[in-house]
């Protein structure tokens, strides 16, 4: 018995050390620094994008290098699951200093207690407003660049259908583009001239379609005080909306559910048309070269609309030292910093002064169409902690009636869920 | 009659080689794309020449895998973390089951089907309360000579093992697999002086290799598969597993030859475990009873 107990007692003790040894293989570099330490972390959503991701810790070097107090330690996280990991983070009491945060959010987070106001050295008034999230009349994130979503199409393609091509200053009305779509569809070059990129799931829904709603004279929610969504998602005009965006599918001029990157499926002539962001103009202009154009979204009533904001910088709650932070950010605003990132995403740098240092970006560049786009269209998705929640449902919706649900009544629906969902948080007050 | 038994026989291979080909369709596109550029991908897409190696073939997606993503570390990792899980895996349960199948313990019943009901708990519902326990567990560090204790298990290799060595699933099909070995082998090897972890060692574990071969493979492919969890607890590049890597790729520009040439990677290791231990799978599935 005594030899049987021996036995086990060594494997046991095998096992733990096991286990022990498995301990002892470290914690990795991200974790939370030691008490004293003069390390600042600094998490970002840019793994697997190497181009931003050395624009960003490109910054945080010459930060580093410029000052002895504090070290900035740049993690990086990939785009998709970015959200996840903070939010575990915040659950588990081990936020880093400085977070980047899809500005959206930004409301939800400030409400959620992981942001602290911004108090920069740096005139905010100077950026796109697109580039400044604001909860509560305070400022809780900033950035260095927006993304703005157009209209591409090949200027042969539109000339063979006899269409004129959209401008900044005479965009396509509801009924050019419905006359634009049958001539193209007419050519028969193509099963559906049109892509809205209907396969996209998650926030391109609401930053997608919910401009076209906004074009039409509805909304996501009634922005006078951000309470109920009545009579804005389910209004006369949202209904008109529906119609409308099931109506392309209907007539033909689009899939219900496009390929999976409509990009390529428009350099591969699938398409006629695709609506996509700014993102996608260097790969299409280096297919197509000078017969890409590039056009407003259509003015559906109230005029063209495309969604604001894009990655911002936050100091969370959980940082000990906030004043060193809200330093870092006030050297990472230097125009010559923006326009450095702005490079290297190709997305639209968050100043003039930095827009002035890139050539595509200054006045008469090729991509100044973009900021002018987003100056003259941008509109916030609501600023309101119920964001999240509220897109989530606009998106269930969308499909829904993409593939054909009753608009009325699944708008009706998404209402009835934003706003209980809505007095459920009290109302999301402060 | 010859005849009908060919005819009959061929048509069932038929049968069974039409089912073949399209189980490998998806692996053979994911294969055949991740030689290919994005937009080939593409405009091969509409035809068969989506699946054959054609037009514009190279390595360099593979080569831009390397450039985008640590993968070696990341196989690594997963490698290193579904070893130790299979492993630690293996041991704990199948002594859990062995003790609850044959030693004589009051209440056995009761703590097999408590076991059994943790099945009915999704992992989802466990994952945040579980991050809060694993950040409050004890940290031992060795700093030279000095052992240093801290709070919390996030962002170790530890956190993505342990939480998942004690299953279920793995204790109720070595449970079964016991209760078919004969009972009398405990009892001749008890005569021959053998006591209890003697005869899990050396009388009913070897005569339990299909069941460790099903258990190795349950344990591996969901370690392997990881994703929700290291996502939650791993904030350090240098530990993340592969699973994570796959989202590197996912940018507002998708490379999908990268995507595919990653996939193919990481899905090499779990098709050659596959593989290695199919016919024990198969025997100890059939051997317990449990349908897939």
């Amino acid at each position: 018995m005594n030899k049987m107990l021996t036995k086990v007692l060594a494997t046991s003790i095998a096992a733990v050390t096991l286990t022990a040894a498995l301990a002892g293989c470290g914690k990795g570099s991200a974790s939370s620094p030691a008490e004293g330490s003069n390390e600042i972390a600094l998490w970002t959503h840019n793994a697997g994008n190497p181009d931003e991701l050395a624009a960003v810790q490109k910054i945080v070097d010459s930060y580093n290098a410029s000052q002895d107090k504090v070290k900035i330690k740049v993690q990086a996280f990939p785009q998709d699951s970015y959200n996840d990991s903070v939010v575990s983070a915040a659950a588990a009491g081990k936020l880093p200093c400085i977070v980047d945060i899809d500005g959206p959010n930004v409301p939800n987070w400030a409400w959620a207690g992981y942001l602290k106001p911004l108090e920069l050295d740096t005139d905010l008034s100077k950026q796109l407003p697109s580039t400044v999230a604001k909860w509560d009349g305070k400022a809780y994130a900033v950035g260095y660049y927006d993304v703005a979503l157009a209209m591409m199409a090949r200027a042969s393609d539109l000339k063979a259908a006899g269409v004129r091509v959209a401008t900044i200053e005479q965009p396509w009305t509801k009924e050019e583009f419905q006359d634009a779509l049958t001539k193209l569809k007419a050519l028969g070059k193509w099963d559906y001239p049109l892509d809205l990129g209907t396969a996209g799931t998650g926030e391109w829904l609401p930053y997608a379609y919910s401009p076209f709603l906004q074009s039409f004279g509805g909304d996501l929610v009634n922005r006078d005080g951000f309470q109920s969504a009545e009579g804005k998602l389910n209004g006369d005009k949202a209904v008109e909306w529906a119609n409308w965006f099931h109506g392309l599918a209907d007539q033909g001029f689009m899939a219900k559910k496009s390929g999976k990157d409509s990009t390529q499926d428009f350099l591969n002539n699938k398409s006629a048309i695709i609506y996509t962001g700014s993102w996608a103009a260097d790969k299409a202009k280096a297919a197509i070269g000078e017969d890409l154009v590039v056009m407003p979204p259509v003015d559906l009533g109230t005029g063209p609309k495309i969604g604001g904001a894009s990655w911002q910088w936050g100091v969370t709650s959980a940082c000990g030292n906030s004043e060193a932070a809200m330093d870092y950010l006030s050297y990472s605003l230097k125009p010559e910093n923006v326009a450095a990132v702005a490079k290297a995403t190709g997305a639209i740098p968050a100043t003039e002064e930095a827009a002035a240092q890139i050539p595509a970006f200054a006045q008469g560049g090729a991509d100044r169409i973009f900021m002018d786009f987003s100056r003259k269209y941008a509109v916030m998705r609501p600023e309101t902690p119920a964001y999240p929640f509220i897109a989530t449902e606009f998106g269930k919706a969308t499909q829904d009636i993409l593939n054909g649900a009753e608009p009325k009544s699944t708008l009706d629906k998404a209402v009835k869920a934003i706003d209980a969902n809505i007095k459920s948080n009290g109302g999301y007050k402060k | 009659m010859k005849n009908q038994l060919l005819l009959k026989n061929a048509g069932t291979m038929l049968v069974r080689v039409l089912f073949a080909v399209v189980a490998a369709f998806p692996i053979v596109f994911m294969l055949v794309s991740s030689l290919k550029p994005d937009q080939q991908i593409f405009g091969d897409m509409s035809s068969f020449a989506a699946f054959l190696p054609v037009g514009n073939i190279s390595f360099d997606n593979y080569a831009a895998v390397f450039d985008r993503v640590p993968a070696a570390r990341f196989l690594l990792n997963s490698v290193g973390v579904s070893t130790v899980t299979v492993i630690l895996g293996i041991f704990v349960n199948s002594l859990c089951a062995f003790a609850l199948s044959r030693m004589q313990v009051r209440g056995k019943k009761i703590v097999f089907t408590a076991i059994l009901a943790t099945l009915i708990v999704p992992f989802q519902t466990l994952a945040l309360p579980l991050v809060w326990w694993v950040n409050q567990l004890p940290y031992f560090e060795l700093n030279g000579f000095s052992l240093e204790i801290s709070k919390g298990w996030l962002d170790t290799y530890q956190v993505q093992i342990v939480p998942f060595i004690a299953n279920a699933f793995s204790i109720y099909l070595y449970h079964q697999y016991f209760e078919s070995i004969p009972k009398e082998l405990d009892e001749a090897a008890r005569i021959d002086g053998a006591g209890w972890f003697k005869i899990y060692r050396r009388v009913v574990m070897p005569l339990a290799g299909p069941a460790t071969a099903t258990v190795a493979i349950l344990t591996f492919l969901p370690a392997w598969n990881s994703y929700l969890w290291p996502l939650m607890v791993i904030q350090s590049e240098e530990l993340r597993p592969v699973m994570i890597g796959i989202q590197y790729f996912f940018q507002l520009n998708v490379s999908w030859g990268e995507v595919m040439a990653y996939a193919s990677l990481i899905t090499v290791p779990v098709v050659v475990l596959f593989i290695a231990f199919q016919r024990s799978f198969v025997n100890s599935i059939a051997s317990s009873g449990v349908k897939g």
